[in-house]
């Protein structure tokens, strides 16, 4: 399959535009996703294509009936998006930032999550709902959460956070065909980063984790943006002579528990990197699942770099403590290796 | 009256087999039959099937957590109904569900709702479904005066109206969320009024004479099918039962219950059609028997129906997902790892 650079916006962009022509029923939703819908001027269209630009484009193509604006009530469109998808159509709803949750959570957990089991399997809730993860932009508390293990911990809902712009389109693509409500977490840190992305359908199935680089001593887990951290310290750690094998999830719910215990069993070792509030958590999830089922293989006690139990905080200074670093992943893999060694 | 025979014939059979389904389910919980919360619709009739008797059967509705009458009017199968509130897996949910869950996508009953106001957001979407699908589907959204004052419910009537969505907001007013009355928790004290700030027409109704219901629904859904929008209805109604069964409604005067009682929708049905000589009493009284049966044999159906698998609990939690993450840290001697 032939590929080319894009970036992870672009990515997104592409994906949402090929899984438009080939099927009517999806469409966009969302705050400003075109913007300025009040005004026919055509200088005003597609004002914004989403805030950070991710949509832009889509509505010259599909026109806002299907690149939909919406008022600035995330309980009533995001509602909708689930009333939608329980009557035929393939909604993709994007709630700007994850923080916005607290606005809207009973729409998802209460209702798109728990629809198809409280009616017996009688409904089916295809719907998408796009959201923005991460710290990194000095936005704050409410605008830079990472939150993912929040939606993993409800039944119903399936939750992705692709790292690389080729995970972002063959998983959107993945996410939109499911028929069941998917959560896709972008990282808004990872927009303008580049990769290969591979030109025209290109579909990766949901549930299948993606082993990021190859090694032999300790098992980094890392998530989203969490995945370039843990490349780094890699990297760093190779220079020392310790071969760590990067394994992201790139689902996480379902979690493809089969690679990780593959990566963990062979390693011995398991450092899990996760920019998430640690109680809880994935990383914590993904620390019992070792436990439970790789204690026998595992040579050091399991490491978690996580951002502490506090909101995000706002000044550059704070934030860049706040998040993990790649120094903090190879201390932190360095020690697993060192307590085996005995050292 | 502009109602032609069958349609007077069905609301009076809707009406009947609500009523007594509700009055059944208060003896059976009373008999400790019935597990769970449940919350009768008795009194309400009017409402429910004087608003369905204007749909098709491939128009929508979004429901409540009292419900049932919502899911008669619309065409549940009685039979599933009974057994799900039963808690048996020949339930219309399977047993997972329950009295607050009842639903029938395939019938366009979109579900009651345990949560009050959880509904409008979804009507908007069925509505939003039928405009970009190209039909003229419509939907109805039954909430109660509880759901006047949520949010959602606001945006979703902001929603609705900016997007002429084909809608029917019908708003139960029952006088009492739980215990608390809307002289209490309505600030402004009117409903209807409410809902022309949204810019859709909006008229206040008697929620007794399903006759009122069926004419203010019928120019609502007629506007919705002609794709003029949403309108607002405030049925102003009352429910015979406490909020659940088990309730001992120590909140409202005998003379109120009697008062409304006075005004029985199913009484005045009778009255009305036959001094008008649209139907004979004995015509009424073949209904009352065939709906006696009904839910008769419903009853007999859900008691002899086996429980559920214990095992089921796993089942229709996603379309597809592995099967060994339903239960990640289930003990592995029941797992069968």
């Amino acid at each position: 399959m032939a590929a080319r650079e894009l970036s992870y916006r672009e990515a997104i962009n592409e994906a949402l535009r090929l899984e438009m022509r080939r099927d009517p029923t999806v469409f966009l939703m969302g705050e400003d996703v075109t913007g300025a819908s009040q005004s026919s001027d055509p200088a005003h269209l597609d004002a914004w294509g989403g805030v950070l630009g991710v949509t832009k484009g889509l509505v010259h193509e599909f026109g806002r009936e299907r690149v939909r604006d919406t008022p600035i009530t995330e309980s009533a469109f995001v509602g909708a998006g689930v009333g939608a998808a329980a009557t035929g159509m393939r909604p993709v709803v994007e709630l700007m930032f994850i923080g916005f949750l607290g606005v809207c959570l009973d729409q998802i957990t209460n209702q798109a999550a728990k629809m198809r089991y409280m009616f017996g399997g009688k409904a089916k809730i295809p719907l998408v709902i796009r959201t923005m993860i991460g710290a990194g932009l000095s936005a704050a508390a409410q605008h830079s959460d990472s939150m993912y293990s929040t939606f993993v911990h409800f039944p119903g809902l399936k939750v992705v956070a692709p790292a690389t712009p080729a995970d972002a389109k063959g998983l959107l693509a993945a996410a939109i065909r499911d028929d069941d409500p998917v959560i896709f977490c972008e990282n808004k840190m990872l927009y303008d980063v580049k990769g290969e992305v591979p030109e025209g359908e290109y579909v990766i199935p949901l549930g299948q984790a993606d082993v990021k680089r190859a090694g032999s001593d300790v098992t980094i887990v890392a998530i989203s943006r969490m995945v370039q951290v843990a490349l780094e310290a890699a990297e760093a750690l190779a220079r020392e002579g310790i071969s760590a094998e990067v394994v992201d999830p790139r689902t996480l719910s379902p979690l493809d528990e089969d690679t990780l215990l593959e990566s963990i069993r062979k390693t011995g070792r398991l450092v899990v990197v996760d920019e998430d509030n640690p109680r809880c958590s994935v990383a914590t999830d993904i620390a019992s699942l070792a436990a439970t089922r790789a204690l026998d293989y595992l040579n050091a006690p399991v490491r978690l770099v996580t951002a502490p139990h506090t909101p995000v905080p706002f000044s550059p200074a704070l934030e860049n403590f706040y998040v993990p670093k790649p120094d903090r992943v190879a201390e932190a893999a360095r020690s697993t290796v060192k307590l085996a060694a005995g050292v | 009256m502009d109602i032609g025979k069958d349609t007077l014939l069905w609301m009076y059979e809707r009406m009947r087999l609500i009523r007594q389904f509700e009055e059944r389910l208060h003896e059976d919980f009373a008999a400790g039959k019935i597990p769970g919360f449940v919350h009768l619709y008795a009194g309400e009739e009017a409402v429910a099937v004087g608003a369905c008797a204007n749909l098709r059967i491939d128009d929508f509705i979004t429901s409540t957590h009292r419900g049932h009458g919502h899911c008669i009017a619309k065409g549940v199968a009685i039979r599933e109904m009974m057994a799900e509130i039963y808690g048996k897996s020949d339930g219309a949910c399977k047993g997972k569900g329950g009295s607050m869950h009842i639903a029938d996508v395939d019938k366009g009953m979109l579900g009651a709702n345990g949560i009050v106001g959880g509904g409008p957001p979804l009507a908007c979407g069925a509505g939003l479904s039928a405009k970009s699908r190209g039909t003229d589907q419509v939907t109805l959204c039954f909430f109660g005066d509880g759901a006047s004052n949520q949010g959602t419910t606001a945006e979703a009537q902001n929603l609705a109206g900016i997007w002429k969505l084909p809608i029917v907001f019908i708003c139960e007013n029952n006088r009492y969320a739980e215990t608390t009355s809307t002289d209490y928790s309505v600030s402004g004290r009117d409903i209807a009024a409410r809902a022309r700030g949204f810019g859709m027409p909006s008229v206040a109704v008697d929620g007794q004479d399903v006759f009122s219901i069926y004419e203010a629904v019928r120019e609502a859904v007629a506007r919705a099918r002609r794709g003029d929008g949403p309108s607002f209805i405030e049925a102003q109604t009352y429910r015979y039962f406490g909020h659940f069964e088990g309730d001992t409604i120590k909140y409202r005067t005998k003379d109120e219950e009697a008062y409304f009682r006075g005004r029985d929708c199913i009484q005045r049905f009778r009255d009305a059609v036959l001094e008008q000589g649209l139907v004979t009493e004995p015509g009424l009284a073949e209904i009352d028997a065939r709906t006696a049966n009904i839910i008769e044999d419903a009853a007999i159906f859900a008691q002899q129906s086996p429980l559920p698998e214990p095992e089921t609990t796993l089942g229709d939690v996603y379309v597809s997902y592995p099967a060994a993450q339903l239960w990640p840290f289930r003990e592995p001697a029941l797992a069968g790892r």
